[in-house]
């Protein structure tokens, strides 16, 4: 899916009492650059919100909805010129406002939550200080009032002992106490008004929910919330009423109910259908129509053992303190031919360990892997490196798994085999593998920086299938892309899969993909397998209460068209 | 209330210059001014001649200590000898102390920083704890070994300052190679079943040692300002030679009466390093912006 065409929206046709509104933006025009040579990346945007109400801004990056929500707090940076016909909140004009201004707006009247805690929370500094100051800049009370504010408001945002955690700094806290400590101090003075950019996005599953059950609360307590997301699922659960933005302008505004129900615009239906999940298995996601299989395509020879497997695999990894630590703890999987076996865990589960054993980057301290049924673990890395071709990998972030100085050409050429005698042939074959993935020749030329995030995991795709494996190992191939992207990627890899009958080993955090892709699901915990089986069996009816919560957190999406049978009564 | 009036114009972003020249304009003025007068030294150091009609070992009695004027733009020395001649001709000696200095202290650094980066856990430990004590050894005392053994010239200077500025550089380069030794690119050759050998040759190597090439150019203004205090020392490169340090030293006991004498020296080896590092700063940001872009 593309920029969609720009087409005018329809009418907004939001019922709401304009009396009430605390928010009211018309025609937002957001432009970077220097004067004379501007560009405007936000073309005429409106919206309204009143109190104890949420909007969602939904789009990909580069749709602007970052930078409109930006304006209401005066943090679109520098060489930038916000104009809007009105852009008030409270009744009160946000334009043309000083930087002394702004400063008493922030965090007063407005709290911006950013989307990762680790990034916006000062290190060195204990959480209690930070929303301390949050309340010292606008001269909230005397240091013991401010106090027991501190302690209250870790508390109002679910952290228990806050008297203990106001004093520990944010790396000695996890993921999702740090990122409620970050709600604490955008809430601190009680602004009316909340913008949570990408809040989630880089959490694990349980912890997700947990902090939009912050947000929910509240929005509960009469706060107007503004969720910027790229996710429809995680917005479902909170918008009253979604804006979808692409190329600066709102294409869709409507109540969340009638949005997720009808979607109007077909933008907004692509986007629903791109969410990978439990329904969407052996669909397409993207609109994109993969055109007729290669010729040249090879097919492997159809075999009867597992092309991979894994027997109580175990590794152990020292930690700063001296300790041992078990990363992965007796762990069995088997991979069939053409099958993909997806790995499921939040951070810190060993999925990641897991399949490095299995492309023998790391040896086991116990247990083994065994490739096309030889052996593939412990042996000495020449005798390996012949046989590597037979696995290969697609990591989360290719950028950084291309050497910066080579282009396209360079890194597919170096990944090929000595079976292409002459240059002629190798380029021939790389020109064939972009096609395969459904880039072209002229990539060839491209260093990975010239390209976008898919086209990039499409050179990685590219790289991976250039030896001709018969398993590929993909980590977190599709977190770092945005939704329709990432529905590009994943119909890609299933269409591989049926031309060429490659094996995937799968791993991810994001059960709806997971779910969409895999035949057979692991799900790991702590090193530990605590289920496997197949995905509808696993993630449907999971057994294990780890997976129960897991599947429990996961925001479900009410699909514009109910499925035909009732698959996962769990969202409830 | 939308707008369609200006779309976003993707030919605006790619723009070429299509004149001849038109990247000179476009170059910001303070490094074009570096370039200049690294350029003009340069020069000195090819033909000084064509830079000055003076001799720099020519003695004037009769013109001892003058100020700078017309006919001496800086100034003559306690001997009358022509201060600008001197600085131009000055100019060979200093930049290959400069360069020498900084060539050797670069190829120390790769060999003990890929050593450390890439050998094990010994020899990590062993070259690293050895640079630490070359860091707590002062370059002046190092200097003074130097002068003790060779005495004093161009070589010992270049020593001295070689192997005195390598330790900063050896680290660098240490953690260079580690942070591309442990980089995903490298990982996806080993998983490609490239041999370490050429991992190391084709990634690790040129990888670690791209921001090298900048500082290079850095470190060549640093090197001949540690050769000019090692030579305002006197340990340097022996009169009348007119290397710039040296000339430093040479007018220190006049300094109340010709304020020229340090003052002119001194600017020029200001003036030089400090257009070198402007001129390594540059080349860096086109260099990473070339690849961010």
């Amino acid at each position: 899916m593309t920029t969609p065409s720009v087409t005018q929206p329809a009418a907004v046709a939001v019922p709401h009492d304009p009396e009430r509104d605390l928010l009211r933006v018309e025609n937002l025009r957001v432009a970077f650059g220097e004067p004379g040579a501007e560009q405007e990346v936000v073309h005429g945007v409106s919206f309204s919100l009143a109190p104890g109400e949420c909007l969602a801004i939904v789009g990909e990056s580069g749709s602007g909805k970052s930078v409109s929500a930006r304006t209401l707090v005066g943090l679109t940076g520098g060489r930038s010129r916000v104009q809007a016909d009105r852009l008030e909140l409270d009744g009160e004009s946000l334009l043309e406002m000083s930087d002394r201004r702004w400063r008493s707006i922030r965090g007063r009247k407005v709290g911006f939550i950013l989307q990762d805690a680790l990034v916006s929370l000062d290190q060195l500094r204990p959480v209690g200080k930070e929303i301390d100051e949050a309340l010292r800049l606008h001269d909230w009370g005397g240091r013991p009032a401010r106090r027991r504010r501190v302690l209250e408001l870790l508390e109002l945002v679910g952290v228990p002992e806050p008297e203990v955690r106001a004093k520990q700094r944010p790396y000695e806290l996890s993921g999702g106490l740090r990122q409620r400590a970050l709600i604490a101090s955008a809430i601190a003075m009680d602004p009316q008004l909340i913008i949570a950019d990408e809040p989630t996005t880089a959490l694990d599953m349980t912890v997700q929910a947990q902090v939009l059950e912050q947000l929910e609360a509240a929005k509960r307590r009469g706060k107007a919330l503004i969720l910027i997301s790229h996710d429809l699922a995680v917005v479902s659960k909170l918008a009253d009423t979604v804006a979808v933005m692409a190329g600066g302008q709102i294409l869709e505004y409507a109540p969340a109910e009638r949005l997720f129900a009808r979607p109007e615009h077909a933008y907004t239906r692509a986007l629903i259908e791109a969410i990978p999940s439990a329904d969407s298995r052996g669909r397409r996601l993207s609109p994109a129509q993969r055109r007729a299989p290669l010729g040249a395509v090879e097919r492997r020879p159809e075999s009867d053992g597992p092309v991979l497997s894994a027997s109580e695999l175990v590794k152990r990894f020292r930690g700063p303190d001296g300790v041992d630590r078990t990363v992965v703890d007796d762990v069995s999987f088997s991979l069939g031919q053409g099958e993909t076996l997806g790995i499921v865990g939040e951070s810190g589960s060993g999925k990641t360990t897991t399949a490095r054993l299995a492309l023998a980057l790391l040896d086991p301290d116990g247990g083994e892997v065994s490739l096309a049924g030889e052996a593939w673990s412990g042996l000495p890395e020449r005798s390996r490196r012949q046989r590597r071709r037979e696995i290969s990998v697609i990591y989360q972030d290719p950028l950084s798994s291309f050497d910066p100085r080579w282009s396209v050409e360079q890194i597919l050429l170096d990944a090929l085999g000595e079976e292409y005698a002459g240059a002629a042939a190798k380029r021939a074959r790389a020109v064939e593998l972009l096609e395969l993935v459904g880039l072209e020749q002229e990539h060839l030329k491209r260093r990975p920086l010239q390209l976008s995030g898919g086209q990039r995991q499409r050179v990685a795709i590219a790289r991976a299938l250039a030896p001709q494996p018969q398993v590929i190992v993909c980590d977190e191939p599709v977190s770092a892309l945005d939704v329709s992207i990432q529905a590009q990627v994943l119909d890609l890899l299933a269409d591989l899969q049926k031309e060429l009958g490659v094996s995937y080993l799968f791993i991810s955090h994001d059960l709806g993909v997971i779910h969409h892709i895999s035949d057979r699901v692991l799900v790991m915990c702590d090193g530990k397998v605590v289920e496997q089986g197949s995905a509808d069996d696993v993630l449907v009816r999971p057994r294990h209460p780890y997976t129960q919560k897991l599947v429990a957190s996961l925001p479900a999406l009410e699909r514009p068209a109910p499925p035909t049978e009732p698959l996962r009564e769990v969202a409830a | 209330m939308s707008s369609l009036a200006s779309p976003p114009n993707p030919t605006a972003l790619g723009r070429q210059p299509s004149q001849p020249l038109l990247w000179l304009r476009r170059l910001r003025p303070g490094v074009a001014l570096a370039g200049a007068l690294v350029a003009f030294l340069l020069l000195a150091t090819l033909v000084p001649a064509l830079l000055t009609g003076k001799d720099p070992y020519a003695v004037d009695l009769s013109a001892t200590l003058q100020a700078p004027s017309l006919e001496h733009i800086m100034g003559t020395d306690q001997s009358g000898r022509d201060l600008y001649a001197r600085v131009i001709y000055g100019a060979r000696e200093s930049l290959l102390i400069g360069l020498g200095a900084t060539a050797l202290s670069m190829a120390l650094a790769i060999a003990l920083g890929v050593a450390a980066g890439l050998g094990n856990r010994w020899v990590d430990g062993i070259v690293s704890r050895g640079l630490e004590v070359m860091f707590a050894f002062p370059v002046l005392l190092l200097a003074l070994l130097f002068v003790a053994v060779f005495g004093p010239s161009a070589a010992t200077e270049i020593l001295a300052v070689g192997i005195g500025t390598a330790p900063g550089y050896a680290r660098m380069v240490r953690g260079q190679v580690l942070a591309v030794r442990d980089s995903g690119y490298v990982e996806a050759a080993r998983a490609l079943g490239h041999p370490y050998g050429s991992i190391v040759r084709r990634h690790i190597f040129p990888n670690a040692m791209r921001p090298l090439v900048v500082m290079f150019t850095l470190g060549v203004g640093q090197s001949i300002v540690w050769a000019s205090g090692i030579a305002f020392l006197g340990l340097g490169v022996p009169p009348p030679a007119p290397e710039w340090g040296a000339l430093l030293n040479a007018g220190r006991p006049y300094v109340t009466q010709a304020w020229w004498l340090e003052v002119m020296p001194g600017l020029v080896i200001v003036l030089f390093s400090l257009s070198l590092t402007t001129l390594g700063r540059h080349i860096q940001q086109r260099l990473e912006g070339g690849i961010s872009r």
